[in-house]
């Protein structure tokens, strides 16, 4: 790719973002199907975008058909800011729509492209989160056909899901799955939503922000609309319950970094390779130490 | 108020595109099911019977003879090409093959059970026995663990499965004890109607013996109407009060049971008590 390359801006204004008109246009009208249908898995022609199926393409598509040079754009890889996936995105987004600003700073995006994660503070009204999601169908661990999965999710029909929930209580005394928690969305479809773990999955509950997920690879896009009903499947008396990240003593572990005990950690190995954990979203924890650093100062 | 349970008119099953000589062509008489000028296969045609509440009705006949059809039809398994067949439920009437599929799976997750010949069938070989049970209590929204928990033991313990075996998988039990479990499986939500097609077969006299103890222990117990699927007399004779025998798809002869065995009318079913005897 030649990196010094600009669109001139005539051209720009027609085939801004990377798609032509018509491959807007198909993901438009399937992100707003997805909407009126909350959690309904929309299918739609997804195109061959310049980067392997696996790296985030159904995410990139819906961005690139939402973005408009007045957008503010962060992109985020496993919390991070600075991985592979995100600066490799941003980097794309930036040579094929120009005008486009992006930022790592949470309160100035409009448009937050995020791969297993939901930024820590909390979203507001005026961003879209997208979601990039490698297998979009909750139901494909236990139903094989694709054909049946559609009939059950047309009858809301995820006991068989809630059997794999009653096998591992039964097994291990509690719920074992540690992401892509199954999620039923206004009280009807049962979404996978994406690898997020289960620390972000209340964060879908009546968020003020309007959430699109893409599955380039399954070619699906879905949606939890602002203020809409999120739950994770339960059963009524074992309750759904978050990482608690306690050390063997029964403590709140800290950020070894910014030393914040409200984010979801990262494990990782020092020098000495004793285990420490760290926020996993860096924007946020940066925030952290800045203001640190201002109330040293004041 | 009758205490009619089903009431099935008419039902008839074609395999195949069919032709108007189809069912003058097949049948008993004609000795054969398969249509000579079409070779479809006439699997039912016009099989009419009632069911009471509480009852047990065998169905009898040789391989072939549309005995498991009638059964898969009511069960939902297929849909007929013809007749009709309605279901009272506290007070309600619910003609089965006029239902939307939501509707039909709400019966047959809720009020009707189905024990069949093969366990791989019924049941989830890849779950525990208590899951099994559970999948069941939760298609027909029961969604409370120590609820679940407490039915599936209560239901093992009741078709004299071991407690301690309920968390294991039902592929390390035997042939009888998967046959139990199924039954349990098929009592879980309590159904007025419950269906048992060949439950017994390939399975040795003594457990048997044991299974169709527990099933006509359970029809006291619980009232449960039955429709039992055979081709051993010795099980009718043994469960069932009514009994039809069929032949290529037709009912050839419908009465009680003790009738039957003694006082065979059709020739088809004389050479069957015949043989057993």
């Amino acid at each position: 790719m030649n990196m010094h390359y600009e669109l001139p801006l005539e051209e720009a204004g027609y085939s801004f973002g990377f798609l032509d008109e018509y491959a807007k246009k198909e993901v438009r009208r399937t992100i707003l199907k997805a909407i009126c249908i909350p959690g309904y898995q929309t299918p739609y022609a997804s195109r061959e975008m310049p980067m392997g199926r696996g790296f985030g393409t159904g995410g990139l598509q819906v961005t690139l058909a939402l973005i408009g040079p007045d957008d503010t754009l962060k992109v985020i890889d496993q919390g991070s800011d600075d991985s592979v996936n995100a600066v490799n995105l941003r980097q794309f987004v930036q040579l094929t729509c120009p005008g486009v600003e992006v930022t790592e700073k949470q309160e100035e995006a409009t448009l937050i492209q995020s791969r297993h994660r939901i930024p820590e503070v909390a979203l507001t009204e005026a961003q879209v989160l997208v979601l990039q999601v490698p297998y979009p169908d909750p139901l494909v661990v236990v139903e094989p056909s694709e054909a049946r999965r559609k009939i059950m999710h047309a009858e809301a029909d995820y006991s068989r899901l809630l059997v794999k929930l009653y096998e591992d209580i039964v097994h291990f005394d509690e719920i074992t799955i540690s992401h892509r928690y199954p999620t039923r969305i206004n009280r009807h479809y049962v979404i996978d939503p994406s690898p997020i773990p289960r620390w972000d999955v209340p964060k879908l509950d009546q968020s003020p922000a309007l959430i699109l997920l893409g599955a380039g690879r399954e070619k699906k896009i879905y949606a939890v609309p602002p203020y809409t009903v999120a739950e994770p499947l339960v059963f009524d008396d074992v309750p759904f319950r978050v990482e608690d990240f306690r050390d063997a003593r029964g403590e709140r572990r800290a950020c070894a970094r910014c030393g914040a005990t409200d984010s979801f950690l990262d494990e990782y190995c020092d020098d000495t390779n004793a285990k420490i954990y760290q926020c996993s979203d860096s924007a946020y924890c940066g925030g952290q130490l800045v203001l640190q650093q201002r109330e040293t100062t004041a | 108020m009758s205490n009619k349970i089903l009431e099935v008119r008419g039902l008839s099953r074609i395999y195949g595109y069919g032709c108007p000589l189809c069912v003058a062509s097949t049948g008993p008489e004609n000795d054969t099911n398969i249509c000579p000028h079409c070779s479809s296969v006439v699997a039912l045609h016009d099989v009419s019977f009632d069911l009471f509440r509480g009852e047990i009705l065998g169905i009898i006949g040789e391989s072939g003879s549309g005995k498991s059809s009638t059964v898969k039809m009511l069960y939902f398994d297929d849909a007929p090409t013809q007749g009709k067949a309605d279901f009272f439920d506290n007070g309600q009437r619910h003609e089965l093959f006029q239902q939307n599929a939501a509707q039909q799976r709400r019966l047959r997750n809720k009020r009707f059970g189905m024990v069949y010949q093969n366990p791989h069938l019924g049941l989830n070989f890849q779950v525990s026995a208590g899951g099994n049970i559970a999948e069941r209590l939760l298609m027909s929204d029961v969604a409370h663990y120590g609820e679940i928990r407490r039915r599936a033991q209560e239901l093992l313990l009741r078709t004299e499965v071991l407690p301690e075996r309920m968390d294991q998988n039902p592929k390390t039990f035997s042939g009888g004890m998967q046959q139990r479990v199924q039954i349990a499986k098929a009592l879980a939500t309590l159904p007025p109607l419950l269906f048992l097609d060949e439950v017994t077969t390939g399975l040795d006299l003594s457990v048997q013996a044991a299974i169709l103890d527990l099933i006509l222990e359970i029809q006291q117990e619980l009232k449960t109407a039955m429709i039992v699927v055979t081709h051993d007399l010795g099980v009718i004779r043994l469960l069932a009060g009514r009994t039809l025998v069929m032949k290529y798809g037709r009912i050839i002869e419908a009465g009680l049971t003790d009738q039957i065995l003694e006082d065979p009318q059709h020739a088809y079913t004389q050479r069957l008590v015949a043989s057993n005897l």
